[in-house]
């Protein structure tokens, strides 16, 4: 610090630059000195006795500060060796203590340099129980005063699961100095839940009181505690208004977590549904708008995760972005690769529905198999951006994984961009001309063959981007399609093909239903009942929930 | 009308002639029994160190290619005849398979890796004390092979009952026949159904006494096969070329106008479904004892489809079009696999194309129009689908 505070002070004079020299020359061997001390007491810990650990220990958590927590961490957990020649501590690193050979490590008080040494030149640094409480309380001491809040924060956290009376000192302590009002409110909460172990009564009932109204999975716990029952069904704790108290908040948590289950598992129905609803929304211009079954789809999804693979490689430094350079790309990839299926094959085969979907099964197996040489049949990683990693945390119960949020959003944006292009642009006025009435289309001057190639390669396209959602979600292999395309069928019949609109219900009711189901039946199950519930509700309405009604509905 | 009050007329002389009509079935016939007489000769009584020595392994090939064309067979009859395309007829074969399966691993006894008389090795492994209700009975032959039938026939019948009386038809009821498939694989692979999870069901040592590793057995199972395959063709062209069979063409060939004519469809549909799918069964209850396994895989739709793509190939609409489909698919896919395993897959893709954009007729149709083109080069083709002619009749009917 010396050294800055005359350089802020200097000035092209010379008797200030003098003054810097030998502020320099004071500082210097200040600092010099204080590290030589901590290394001098890290020699001591190696060499010291089991009774005189604690007192170096105390010395070098007030020498170092925040410097030693990683070597008192590492002690706590057993990580701490010393090499036998020099005595210096160093902190062996976790991934690699099977190598008896190079055991990567790190200096103790540096935390920098990574050393490899030979497993028998290290030593392990002794703990015992009563050193590993006393470390327990320095770290948490250490940490609750560090200046890095995250930190801070996680320090009360451990410090909830079980406050005792060392740890209460600490947090009451740690009160007094705290800034930020999140870390304030964990730190009351800790407290009260202390309070609920006290003797006083009617302490017990404020703390229960204020309690109440917390999701944390801890003081659900300890209330818990508070109506245990022993063996003959008498509760333990003694006094009735405390165990009224008690019953009460727990009902009134598990009401508000029963209630939080269900956003929650509403939620990940959604997230299910939007991407039944990625899988499936191309599929309703294909299948549901121009009559052609493409069993393909599953394998036009999968090339767009590919392609996102494909631009993550040739773009390593640009993971953040290289999402939004993907949409892009599988589209014009998908779509490129769809007209040309449709111009290959499907045109030969029109008003041959069982012979379209066996051609495009044969082009589906093409498919994958051409990934599969290319790619290798192993799945491929598919990194996901910062951005879209973690999670929003509402509250102690309930966090939403951003990355399904964006897909969900992102399942409603492309479902909205081809519901304008299907409803405002010439191509969708085309397209749906041509699927109501192809010759009269033609009579009006329409190109069949044109707007057929297109449309098949629009929704081939959004295959692809549906392939760049999926590939954030789950693994990319040459199967990735197979998985989907069943479902994908089923959510277009369910809803009502040639219907969008009923494309976007039946996913997500389809979605939610099954996430529903799984708790009570388990996942296959679940699946197995959302296949029969189909069969079965397309027995009633053959025609899905919102059929086509008029003449198109016929043909 | 009249042509099928006459059918219905017919003496017992004149149902031999019309189960013998077709000159084809005829010469696939004999070769069928020539052939499998000739393997299971030069298995048995040829000396292996003579040329005309057939190897056991060669048996059991062929024993398998005629399952496959059994079940080839058994699609044929709904697709090619009725229409109905099934991607769901592997859960038949399956099922079958699995009531053939449970029989034999109940003839294991204490004979497995644990040794337990009452319990098969997989229920020991998964902690099991008792054998769950639907295995009982799977100790007795008779038992199991009514349960082969019964079990694939009834899940036919409820599926068809569903199905066809609703009117789902086409693509729908492909797609609901594939949905279907798909569901018991999933359910299959749980180790909680009961009937061996992910690995199935294998270990077989007997079948009614004998040695499945025997020569002699391997032998016996691919006679059984043809004689099966044969009957069934018979019964099938019995069935198809009596009155109900040209009510189940017309079907095919335009369902409302035989609606409108007064004939419930529906039910037609249904019992044809049903045979087919027992059909289908008792090809996999043949398959499973000579390929010595079963498991959940063989209901992947994957399986399925590609029964249909051996009917596609071999020219539907023709029992034994089908047949000689799987056996020529299947010819072809013991040599890719052996020579070029990556190569099989794109192989059959192209299969999948080339048949239905350039022979929807498959290799008979392409024979029988080499025949018809020599005879008399200047006939058009009086046998293209009578259902897009209708089609083409009809909307000429609006436009006039």
């Amino acid at each position: 610090m010396l050294p800055l505070l005359a350089l802020s002070s200097c000035r092209p004079n010379h008797w200030i630059s003098f003054l810097f020299a030998i502020t320099m020359m004071i500082a210097t061997p200040v600092l010099a000195e204080q590290t030589a001390s901590l290394e001098d007491l890290g020699k001591q810990l190696a060499n010291a006795k089991l009774k005189k650990v604690a007192g170096v220990l105390n010395e070098l958590e007030q020498h170092g500060g925040d410097k030693v927590l990683p070597l008192f961490q590492a002690m706590l957990a057993g990580n701490l060796y010393y090499v036998r020649a020099d005595r210096a501590l160093v902190i062996l690193s976790q991934e690699n203590s099977s190598n008896e050979e190079n055991i990567v490590v790190t200096d103790a008080l540096t935390t920098q340099n990574q050393l490899t040494y030979n497993k028998s030149v290290l030593k392990k640094v002794r703990v015992n129980n009563k050193l590993r409480g006393i470390l327990r309380g320095k770290i948490a001491e250490l940490t609750l005063s560090s200046s890095d809040p995250a930190l801070r924060e996680s320090a009360v956290n451990n410090l909830l699961q079980k406050p005792d009376e060392q740890s209460i000192t600490l947090l009451r302590n740690a009160r007094l100095i705290e800034t930020s009002p999140d870390i304030l409110e964990k730190i009351d909460l800790a407290l009260m839940i202390a309070t609920l172990d006290s003797s006083d009564h009617i302490e017990q009932l404020a703390a229960i009181e204020s309690l109440q109204d917390s999701l944390e999975p801890v003081v659900r716990n300890r209330l818990q505690l508070l109506v245990e029952i022993d063996d003959k069904g008498n509760y333990l704790e003694t006094n009735t208004s405390v165990i009224d108290a008690a019953t009460s908040a727990l009902k009134k948590i598990d009401g508000k977590l029963r209630f939080y289950g269900f956003i929650e598992r509403v939620f990940f129905g959604l997230s299910l549904g939007s991407v039944l609803l990625l899988a499936a929304i191309g599929l309703s211009i294909t299948f549901g708008v121009m009559g052609v079954i493409n069993m393909a789809h599953g394998e036009l999804i999968m090339l767009g995760a590919y392609t996102t693979y494909v631009i993550q490689q040739q773009f390593p430094n640009h993971l953040e972005i290289s999402i939004f350079m993907a949409i892009p790309a599988a589209f014009i990839v998908c779509g490129l690769v769809g007209i040309a299926i449709e111009r290959g094959v499907i045109q030969f085969l029109k008003g041959r529905p069982l012979e379209t979907l066996l051609a495009t099964f044969g082009i589906s197996l093409i498919l994958q198999q051409t990934v599969r040489t290319i790619f290798s049949p192993l799945n491929r990683q598919v990194s996901t951006p910062e951005w879209m990693a973690g999670a929003l945390q509402i509250n102690p119960s309930l966090a939403i994984t951003y990355n399904r949020l964006y897909i969900i959003i992102f399942s409603l944006l492309v479902f909205f961009v081809l519901l304008m292009v299907m409803k405002k642009t010439a191509l969708g006025l085309y397209v749906r001309a041509v699927s109501q009435n192809r010759d009269m289309a033609k009579a009006l001057g329409i190109r069949s063959g044109l707007v057929d190639a297109l449309t098949f390669g629009l929704g081939s396209g959004i295959a692809g981007i549906a392939g760049v959602a999926l590939s954030q979600l789950t693994n990319v292999g040459p199967n990735l399609g197979q998985a989907y395309i069943i479902d994908s069928f089923m959510v277009v019949v369910f809803g009502g093909v040639g219907n969008l609109w009923g494309t976007l219900v039946a996913a997500f009711s389809l979605g939610i239903f099954s996430k529903f189901m799984e708790p009570v039946t388990g996942t296959v199950l679940a699946q197995i009942c959302v296949l029969v519930f189909i069969v079965l509700f397309i027995q009633k309405r053959p025609r899905g929930l919102f059929p086509q009604r008029g003449r198109a509905a016929e043909s | 009308m009249i042509g099928t009050d006459i059918q219905s007329g017919l003496s017992r002389l004149g149902i031999w002639q019309s189960m013998l009509a077709s000159k084809g079935g005829n010469i696939f016939l004999i070769l069928l029994l020539a052939g499998t007489a000739f393997a299971a000769v030069g298995n048995l009584l040829v000396p292996p160190e003579s040329a005309m020595h057939v190897d056991t392994y060669t048996i059991t090939l062929l024993g398998k290619y005629l399952s496959f064309a059994l079940l080839a067979m058994a699609v044929d009859v709904v697709w090619g005849y009725c229409g109905i395309l099934s991607l769901g007829h592997g859960a038949f074969f399956a099922l079958g398979g699995y009531g053939m399966g449970m029989y034999l691993m109940r003839q294991i006894g204490d004979r497995g890796v644990y040794g337990n008389p009452d319990l098969p090795d997989f229920m020991v492994f998964l902690n099991w004390s008792e054998l769950p209700w639907f295995w009982q009975g799977f100790d007795q032959f008779w038992f199991a092979f009514i349960m082969i039938l019964f079990v694939p026939g009834f899940l036919a019948f409820v599926f068809g009952w569903l199905a066809f009386r609703s009117r789902v038809t086409g693509v729908y009821l492909s797609i609901m026949t594939q949905a279907l498939t798909y569901a018991l694989m999933l359910a299959f692979f749980r180790n909680e159904m009961g009937f061996g999870g992910n690995n199935g069901l294998t270990d077989f040592k007997e079948l009614l006494g004998f040695d499945l590793q025997a020569d002699s057995t391997r032998v016996g199972l691919l006679v059984c096969t043809a004689l099966t395959l044969a009957i069934a063709y018979l019964v099938s062209q019995f069935i198809l070329s009596s009155k109900a069979g040209r009510v189940i063409q017309a079907i095919r060939d335009s369902e409302s106008r035989v609606r409108f004519v007064g004939y419930k469809t529906e039910n037609y549909k249904i019992w044809l479904f049903v045979y087919s799918a027992v059909l289908a069964a008792l090809a996999g209850a043949l398959y499973v004892p000579q390929v010595g396994i079963i498991n959940p895989g063989e209901f992947s739709p994957l399986n399925s489809i590609e029964i249909v793509v051996w009917v596609a190939v071999g020219g539907r609409g023709l029992l034994y079009g089908a047949i000689l489909g799987a056996l020529l698919v299947n010819f072809a896919k013991t040599q890719f696999t052996g020579i070029l395993p990556e190569a099989w897959l794109f192989a059959l893709g192209a299969l999948f194309v080339v048949v239905t954009v350039f022979l929807p007729k498959g290799v008979v149709g392409l024979l029988s129009m080499f025949a018809r083109l020599k005879k008399k080069p200047e006939d058009p083709d009086t046998q293209s689908g009578a259902g897009s002619d209708g089609t083409a009749n009809s909307t000429q009917g609006v436009a006039t």
